[in-house]
């Protein structure tokens, strides 16, 4: 099972750079593993805990309070379809229902092949172009069964590709640490530490 | 993707332009989002002027002038909570509160998608205003486009500049880190979300002690503020404390953004004056929303997000404005209008929004993380038709036990204000539509007339 990549180690100390203190780090980090892999394995929890000097134990800790962290491979790519009260009211259930079915699977499970999870989430805030859902974390508005059913077609043929990275991957930029970074987050910890 | 009609004017899915605009101007610039529209568009030109020829006091005067309430939930204002810092301690810190989640709530992800730049000029001045020589911007987990704008625009901003070290050449310096969540509505309440700055599980802290503004981020003293709070921000160090003041209602000043959202003919984003009327959003104004779809009347409506207590049609022509609406028994919490025609089955409403927060409960106190299970199987054992008898007065017993007394504001047995929020739906449809949760219980399914949904599967914990 994968660690970070050395890549990757250099991103997380830079994120680690930017924080008073290094267990701040965690989620951004923890998202850098998912991104890697598609889900958070155990040895990349490992990783994060000599990285960040705390336990995996406190890794995992945080780790599983979070919805969005997959501790097992999922889809490539998630599909979450709102259902919260204003989507419940424009048709997200009969929307799910139809993916459902569409897909072969029930919400909360991936097609055979791995390309496709189902999920029945919360709501996405989009809930004037209800029914909504996401690709990934990528919005699809006001979703007819007919438009649901040519999204995993076009999904299926890779024509979304570039809109719509694997699972895992969220801003495709990155904040940068600049040459000019006040650095004040240390500092502004040393002050406390000196008390 | 649409299959009713939208007007071709706007640009925006979901954002209908109209009336004064302070912070949705830009949404119709197509390169708005980048520091060359934003700065062509008249960007950064508060951060010069309160950088350069006002002190942060000004700064803070003309919040503080402005009363502008906090967007974020409770709308206290935001020029008295900046004053609530201890003087002399530091470092202290700006959190931005990016984490938009109360369902029916959709304006913060717009305002960073589309105008990040605006919230991080607010967020400079802000910390100029406070002393802050760090500022965390908090980001829902969820909103991936909304993380890309932002590191790109702070990127910019810093390359120009703007944020960092010695700020347009002064001796001001604020950093701004973008970080962000991973899923957990819980994580919207302010400590919960210092919590998960801080790498840990995100569960609120006991208020007090901790306060954040006296003990939040590592104990520091810590402001949070919501995204739409401190977008307003440039505007009213361009045009003036009072100028902000002069619009709205005089309890509730400024535009604020509203999503109204359900069985309207054309939901969408609006930007109004605190104090216009549910009624004229809904019917009235032929900018807004048209109307209760193929003409219907409107049986109930949530005025401020899934927490708050639901309003019925005699509210309508309640001026929207916090005074009225705390009095009449509600909030307007986050601007999230929830419309539910006549023909809204009210016990599947109610069940639904009692399951998000069973859902999402933290589970840090008993009576929240039992409790709004237990309300949650209740209602869904109605829905499936296996009513029970003693449901309704069960119901009734265990929101007696996480919020005493059902009154508004909620009493509280709990933390935070997450497990009386699930008694809301249930305190409000229960009082005016008793007889549709008894039909349930003695038929198996709803009252005649109202419409069916699909649910299936899918309890409180999935
Ligand atoms: C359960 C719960 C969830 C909340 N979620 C949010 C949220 O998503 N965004 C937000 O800005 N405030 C949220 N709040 C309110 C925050 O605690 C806090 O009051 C707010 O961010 C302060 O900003 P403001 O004064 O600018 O409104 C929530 C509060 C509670 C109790
Ligand atoms: S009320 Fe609920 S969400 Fe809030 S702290 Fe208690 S258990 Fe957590
Ligand atoms: S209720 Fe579905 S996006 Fe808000």
């Amino acid at each position: 099972m994968p660690r970070l990549t050395d890549a990757n180690v250099t991103i997380a100390k830079e994120i680690i750079g930017r924080y008073p203190r290094p267990k701040s780090a965690l989620i951004p980090i923890l998202h850098l593993a998912q991104e890697q892999d598609g889900y958070v394995s155990e040895d990349a929890m490992r990783h994060i805990a000599e990285l960040l000097g705390i336990t995996p134990a406190e890794v995992y800790g945080t780790a599983t309070f979070y919805e969005m962290f997959k501790f097992e491979p999922v889809g490539r790519y998630c599909i979450n379809v709102c259902t919260n009260i204003s989507c419940q009211l424009l048709g997200a259930w009969e929307l799910l229902e139809h993916a459902e079915h569409h897909l072969g699977i029930k919400a909360g499970s991936t097609t055979d092949d791995g390309m496709f999870t189902i999920e029945d989430v919360e709501c996405i805030a989009a809930c004037t172009e209800a029914p909504a859902l996401q690709v990934n974390y990528r919005y699809r508005y006001r979703v007819t069964h007919a438009e649901f059913d040519l999204l995993i077609a076009d999904l299926r043929a890779g024509g979304l590709a570039d809109e719509i990275p694997p699972h895992g991957t969220l801003a495709r930029v990155r904040q940068r640490t600049p040459q000019n970074w006040a650095d004040t987050g240390r500092t502004a910890q040393a002050e406390v530490d000196a008390r | 993707m649409t299959d009713t009609p939208t007007p071709t004017s706007y640009t925006v899915p979901g954002l209908v332009p109209t009336g004064p605009r302070l912070i949705t101007a830009r949404f119709d610039v197509a390169d708005g989002f980048t520091y060359d529209g934003y700065v062509r568009t008249g960007g950064y030109t508060a951060l010069r002027k309160a950088l350069t020829s006002m002190t942060p006091q000004q700064v803070h005067d003309e919040v503080r002038t402005s009363e502008m309430q906090g967007r974020g939930g409770a709308g206290f204002p935001a020029g008295t909570k900046w004053g609530f810092l201890p003087p002399d301690v530091f470092p202290r810190y700006l959190v931005i509160n990016g984490d938009e989640s109360e369902p029916g709530t959709y304006k913060d992800r717009m305002l960073m998608e589309l105008d990040p730049h605006q919230l991080i000029e607010g967020v400079v001045i802000a910390a100029y205003a406070i002393g802050a020589a760090q500022a965390f911007l908090y980001v829902r987990g969820e909103m991936a486009l909304a993380q890309e704008r932002l590191a790109q625009a702070l990127n910019d901003a810093y390359a120009n500049g703007l944020v960092g070290r010695n700020i347009l050449g002064t001796d001001f310096s604020v950093d701004v880190t973008l970080t962000w969540g991973a899923g957990a509505y819980i994580v919207g309440e302010e400590t919960a979300l210092i919590e998960s700055l801080e790498g840990e599980r995100g569960m609120p802290r006991l208020k007090p002690p901790f306060f954040p503004a006296a003990k939040g981020l590592y104990m520091q003293p810590t402001i949070v503020n919501n995204v739409e709070t401190l977008s307003n921000v440039p505007w009213i160090i361009n045009e003036s404390g009072q100028a902000f003041h002069d619009l709205g209602a005089p309890t509730s000043t400024g535009m604020r953004m509203f999503a109204v959202s359900g069985h309207v003919n054309r939901p969408g984003v609006f930007e109004v004056p605190n104090g216009i009327t549910t009624f004229r959003m809904l019917f009235e104004a032929p900018e807004y929303c048209g109307g209760v779809r193929h003409g219907r009347s409107v049986k109930a409506f949530i005025p401020g997000g899934a927490s708050a207590m639901w309003f019925f049609d005699e509210h309508l022509d309640l001026p929207l404005d916090k005074p009225t609406v705390d009095q009449a028994g509600s909030m307007l919490g986050s601007g999230a209008i929830v419309v539910m025609d006549d023909r809204t089955d009210m016990v599947a409403a109610c069940w639904r929004v009692v399951r998000f927060f069973a859902r999402e409960s933290c589970g840090k106190c008993t009576p929240c993380r039992e409790g709004t299970t237990w309300l949650e199987r209740i209602l869904k054992r109605m829905l499936d038709g296996h009513g029970r008898a003693d449901d309704l007065a069960t119901l009734l017993d265990v929101c007696e036990s996480i919020s005493p007394g059902l009154a508004w504001p909620p009493r509280q047995t709990t933390i935070c204000p997450l497990g009386p929020s699930a008694v809301s739906p249930i305190a409000s449809a229960v009082r005016r539509f008793q007889h549709e949760f008894e039909h349930y219980v003695q038929h198996g399914r709803p009252i005649d007339g109202v419409e069916r949904h699909a649910i299936h599967g899918a309890g409180a914990h999935v």
